[in-house]
């Protein structure tokens, strides 16, 4: 079984929002129809988005880390979102686990959102249906592009590689060897969900070193200080065997 | 949440109406064992009819929640695995039954069938009753299973939201009957007020119960699950837009403490304490109208309830939008 998703590294995201317009520019102008915006030139613009970058703050000024933080819909593995759909217009993909609304199906009645608890579902105002990530399901499964343009819009995107794409089900693909050797984790992990991406942690990357080891003492070839003979005069080590 | 007004009125509406049939159904019970008098086949039938006029009220309301309501037949699929799905088809079901049972009454249908060890009649509005009165209850636990069903909204995932919706609906519809008879004249007023009073104190048990436990408890996940950075001090500097998006609109009530407060003590007082006094004085003074005054305060403190029971409801995603720098 595939399970395609997205591993997000907040040690290189640099809260650019290229993942965000590209995601809205590709998915506003193709098969599904416009993300509508409401007054988007207007005071107090709003619209449809599938994927927002937030930023968070820790510590304490002036000790702080900055946090941009991509976030988009999860596609869980058991997500909370589809039992609840009373149409069956929220589904996921057997082939290849990503979830999705059918915009012909869906009523509109909103329910969806309340029962993911991640937000990750926007209603569209003008089309009156629920919109989310589809992965760019229209890029990822079109055969006609080569394989190395199969990839969601916000991933080709990223101008610093924070965010791969693959299938986590497959414990070779470069998402599963992210999680695994660089501490990917899910959010919200209490409820069960499942969340299929993950996001990969700051990392420091720094190593033990100390000043005596940068220099070495004994070196035979150090031509500034040559070493002075101890007054004691030759020891063991200065005889050649 | 933020409370939708279709939501509130199709909850409260059909909650009156599946209330009132069920008096209708008890009064035909104990009428039957003889414990009061028989009413005219015509206070059925016009109590079945308020029932559903109560109910279709309530099903219009619920269109106007929907974005494409000309789909909404495709609602009725999910029953398998959505409550709202089942509601939707628990809806209709209880609605044909009421309307089969006043009608069966308003023809005059009531011929018994069969008799039962030779002191119970069966006719068709037993039957039938009985059938819509499964219906009805079937109805409540759906309509309240949809917000109890959801488990990251912790202040629904709790019976005690089966219990408030199934009390304060018969509560409701009792309460009308009570003002039904009264208008009608017949003497079932005291029995009715009775029953809606019983109710009543029960809804006020469960709904206590839960503001109790709604100021209570802390949620499962805080801002560090969240984002996943596990650090004392984490605070959010920005939402990725500033003009507010749907997770904005949809999920914060925008209303402050005092007037929240002030709505949880109106609805106190107007589903449960208010209501209770006049029917005890409407019993003292024999009075004709105070049972309708009764259920229309009663059903305006339920519309206050209803709408304090959305904003009481905190969604976790709100923890990816607490402030803006």
């Amino acid at each position: 079984m595939t399970q395609l998703a997205l591993v997000i590294d907040l040690n290189v995201c640099v809260g650019c929002h290229a993942c965000v317009t590209s995601c809205k520019e590709w998915n506003t102008s193709g098969w599904a129809g416009p993300l509508t915006d409401q007054r988007p030139y207007d005071a107090d613009p709003t619209g449809v988005f599938f994927n927002r970058v937030q930023t968070y703050e820790a510590g304490v000024f002036p000790n702080t880390e900055t946090y941009h933080f991509p976030k988009s819909c999860l596609h869980c593995e058991d997500p909370p979102c589809v039992p609840v759909c009373p149409t069956g217009a929220s589904y996921k993909r057997e082939d290849n686990g990503v979830v999705l609304v059918d915009y012909d199906k869906c009523i509109g009645c909103k329910y969806c959102s309340w029962a993911c608890p991640y937000g990750a579902r926007e209603f569209d105002e003008q089309q009156k249906v629920m919109k989310k990530c589809t992965l760019c399901i229209d890029r990822i499964t079109d055969m006609s592009l080569p394989e190395s343009e199969r990839k969601p819009a916000c991933v080709l995107a990223c101008p610093t590689r924070a965010r791969i794409y693959g299938d986590i089900h497959d414990p070779d693909s470069e998402v599963s060897v992210a999680i695994r050797e660089q501490g990917g984790y899910p959010l919200q992990p209490e409820w069960g969900t499942k969340p299929s991406n993950h996001y990969l942690p700051r990392r420091k990357t720094r190593i033990q070193i100390h000043e005596d080891e940068l220099v070495r003492v004994d070196n035979p070839l150090k031509k500034e200080a040559l070493p002075t003979l101890p007054e004691a005069g030759e020891t063991l080590d200065d005889v050649a065997w | 949440m933020h409370p939708a007004f279709s939501v509130i009125f199709l909850t409260t509406l059909i909650g009156v109406g599946q209330g009132l049939f069920l008096a209708l159904y008890t009064g035909q019970l104990y009428a039957l064992a003889n414990l009061l008098p028989a009413q005219s086949s015509n206070f059925y039938a016009v109590g079945s009819m308020v029932s559903l006029v109560l109910l279709f009220a309530g099903l219009i309301a619920s269109f106007f929640h929907l974005g494409h309501p000309e789909r909404a037949w495709r609602a009725a699929t999910q029953w398998r695995t959505s409550w709202l799905s089942r509601e939707v088809l628990a809806l209709p079901a209880a609605m044909g039954l009421i309307f089969l049972y006043g009608t069966v009454h308003f023809f005059g249908l009531t011929k018994p069938l069969f008799v039962i060890s030779g002191t119970l009649p069966v006719d068709f509005s037993l039957i039938i009753g009985g059938l819509g009165t499964l219906a009805v209850f079937g109805l409540f636990l759906c309509t309240a299973m949809i917000y109890a069903s959801l488990r990251f909204i912790k202040a629904w995932y709790s019976p005690l939201t089966v219990a408030n919706f199934l009390f304060l609906g018969i509560a409701s519809g009792f309460m009308l009957a009570s003002a039904f008879s009264a208008y009608q004249g017949n003497s079932l007023v005291g029995f009715y007020g009775t029953w809606a009073v019983i109710a009543t104190l029960f809804g006020l048990l469960t709904r206590v119960a839960t503001l109790y436990r709604n100021s209570h408890f802390r949620c499962k996940v805080d801002l560090k699950s969240a984002v996943g950075v596990h650090h004392s001090q984490l605070e959010q500097k920005a939402q990725g837009f500033m003009g507010g998006s749907f997770n904005t609109r949809e999920f914060f009530h925008g209303k402050s403490q005092g007037l929240l407060n002030l709505i949880r003590y109106a609805f106190l007082l107007m589903v449960f304490a208010v209501p209770v006094i006049l029917i005890l004085l409407a019993y003292a003074l024999e009075s004709e109208t105070l049972p309708l005054l009764a259920f229309g305060i009663q059903y305006l403190g339920l519309i206050l309830e209803r709408y304090h029971f959305f904003t009481e409801a905190q969604h976790p995603q709100n923890l990816y939008y607490q402030s803006m720098a």
